[in-house]
């Protein structure tokens, strides 16, 4: 079985939203309609968003570290918001695992965005309708297309490839090797939602160099100094041997 | 959360009406086996549905309000087999729907008695269509906590204790105004239903009470570091990412200070519970219609604070990527 999700780097995201925008620009413009965008350049704007780019630090200064996270949403296996949908709008597609909402059957009701632990929901305040990510379902199996463009619009922007996308189902894919390889982990375990998401951790690279290693004892232009060494006393091999 | 008002009002409605009908039927059964004096089927039972009815509309219109597309309201009876707010849809309009065939049963007197046994026991249809509608009332009840109980990371609500007390302090309400109603319309009663809203109500103080209790000790399960996945104790956020604001500043958090929320709690267990019960005794005590009847109008506002303070006391874990501009 498929699971289609994105594995995102924060050891290389650099917080410069060109996610947040591309996904709002590719899903603004869809057949889904317009995502709600009130006084964008107003004093109080608000709109609908299926990706958000957070900054946080940790520890105290000066020993502080920055960590940019992308949050979207995670397509759980076990998706809590699709059960206590009342109308069947929200559902989990069986062929890749896409949480999606059918916007025509919604009501609106809000009620799966308070079942969503992590706040990916977020409500079209025009068309009264519940919107998240979905992956971009309108472009990843677009066949007019090249291939290569077949992700989502936020993999796309990403300059710095801090996003990757495919089936985490599948133990030989680019996804599932980095989850394996570099440590890839899922947000809140503790509610057993099996987000299909995963997170790369931010990863320090160290250089261990031990004082043999800058110090060489074969070095040659030191071979000299052996020369100046305490003249040898005892009989050496030459003068046993005879010919 | 943010206390919407439309779904306090849909819950305390809904809760008069299920608990006046529940008072009326248990009036009416009663009076069967002859504990009780029967009552004019017009002015008590036929008056009491209609009134418990018209309770329950208000909840429903109320309701509307919550809904993005209500015209698409319908849709909602689908998911009943995975979702609580589906089973509430469908219970809903099934108890409203007995409430009216009892209501109008026994206005119009169209009441027909089915058997009567050699003990002299008369079985009326009223009884058998009360019956119904009192099992739909508790499953209502069951419902409408369990679409709370069932989130389990709201875990104010994640709890056995808030399905009792939809079913508590619904069933408080109504027996409250039953008291009023029947002191009105059948005094004959007045003692029985104002004994009973008078346990009742110190029944749901305790368990609300506990629910309180059980909420100030919380040990919430999502952190910072399970939010983001990284192990620091020190984890502060710097921007959500946007400066305007979101449906998840606007809708998960109640925007209030915690003086605020700790004088409306205060407010509703005085409300809801300390007052009416001073009121029901002074009331029950001198007979006094008026001072039942007040018992119930302050018990029904505290009920609403009650309402709120439930919701806006839930603390989402999304709201740990929402900290701070």
């Amino acid at each position: 079985m498929t699971q289609l999700a994105l594995v995102i780097d924060l050891n290389v995201c650099v917080g410069c939203h060109a996610c947040v925008t591309s996904c709002k620009e590719w899903n603004t413009s869809g057949s889904a309609g317009s995502l709600s965008d009130d006084n964008p350049y107003g004093k109080d704007p608000t709109g609908t968003f299926f990706n958000r780019v957070q900054t946080y630090e940790a520890g105290e200064f000066p020993n502080t570290e920055t960590i940019h996270f992308p949050k979207s949403c995670l397509h759980c296996e076990d998706p809590p918001c699709v059960p206590v949908c009342p109308t069947g709008a929200s559902y989990k597609r069986e062929e890749d695992g896409i949480v999606l909402v059918d916007y025509d059957k919604c009501i609106g009701c809000r009620y799966c965005s308070w079942a969503c632990p992590y706040g990916a929901r977020e409500i079209d305040e025009h068309q009264k309708v519940m919107k998240k990510c979905t992956l971009c379902v309108d472009r990843i199996y677009d066949e007019t297309l090249p291939e290569a463009e077949r992700k989502p619009a936020c993999v796309m922007s990403c300059p710095t490839s801090a996003r990757l996308f495919g089936d985490v189902h599948d133990p030989q894919s680019a996804v599932s090797i980095a989850i394996r390889e570099e440590g890839g982990y899922a947000l809140m375990p503790e509610w057993g939602t099996k987000p299909s998401n995963h997170y790369l951790p931010r990863r320090k690279t160290r250089l261990h160099i031990h004082e043999d290693e800058l110090v060489r004892a074969d070095n040659p232009l030191k071979k000299e100094q052996r020369g100046h060494a305490a003249p040898v006393d005892d009989t050496t091999l030459d003068d046993s041997t005879s010919w | 959360m943010h206390p919407a008002f439309s779904v306090i009002f849909l819950t305390t409605l809904i809760g008069v009406g299920q608990g006046l009908f529940l008072a009326v039927f248990t009036g009416q059964s009663y009076s069967t086996v002859e504990l009780l004096p029967a009552e004019d089927s017009v002015r008590f039972y036929g008056t009491g549905a209609i009134i418990a009815l018209v309770f329950l509309i208000g909840g429903l219109i109320a309701s509307i309000f919550h809904l993005g597309r209500p015209e698409r309201a319908w849709r909602a009876a689908t998911r009943w087999r995975t979702s609580w707010l589906s089973r509430e849809v469908i219970i809903l309009p099934i108890v409203m729907l007995l409430v009216f065939i009892y209501g109008i049963m026994h206005y119009f007197n169209l009441d027909k008695v089915i058997t009567t046994s050699e003990t002299g026991f008369v079985l009326h249809l009223s009884l058998v269509i009360g019956a119904l509608g009192s099992l739909a009332t508790f499953a209502l009840f069951l419902c409408t906590g369990m679409i709370y109980a069932a989130i389990k990371f709201l875990q104010e609500w994640a709890s056995p204790l808030t399905v009792i007390n939809y079913l508590l302090l619904g069933t408080m309400s109504g027996f409250t105004l039953a008291t009023a109603f029947a002191s009105y319309s059948a005094p004959a009663l007045m003692n029985f239903f104002g004994i009973w809203a008078i346990i009742i109500t110190i029944a749901g103080f305790i368990t609300r009470s506990a629910s309180l209790f059980r909420n100030s000790r919380i040990k919430y399960k999502s952190s910072m570091q399970s939010a983001l996945g990284v192990r620091h104790s020190q984890i502060q956020q710097k921007s959500m990412g946007f400066m305007g604001g979101s449906v998840n500043t606007r809708d998960f958090f109640n925007h209030k200070t915690l003086l605020f929320l700790r004088s409306i709690k205060w407010i509703f267990i005085l409300m809801t519970f300390i007052m009416p019960l001073f009121l029901l005794w002074i009331g029950l005590e001198k007979s006094n219609s008026a001072t039942l009847m007040a018992a119930f109008l302050v018990q029904y506002t505290g009920l609403i604070a009650e309402r709120w303070f439930f919701f806006a006391q839930a603390n989402h874990p999304q709201n740990l990527y929402y900290q701070t501009v």
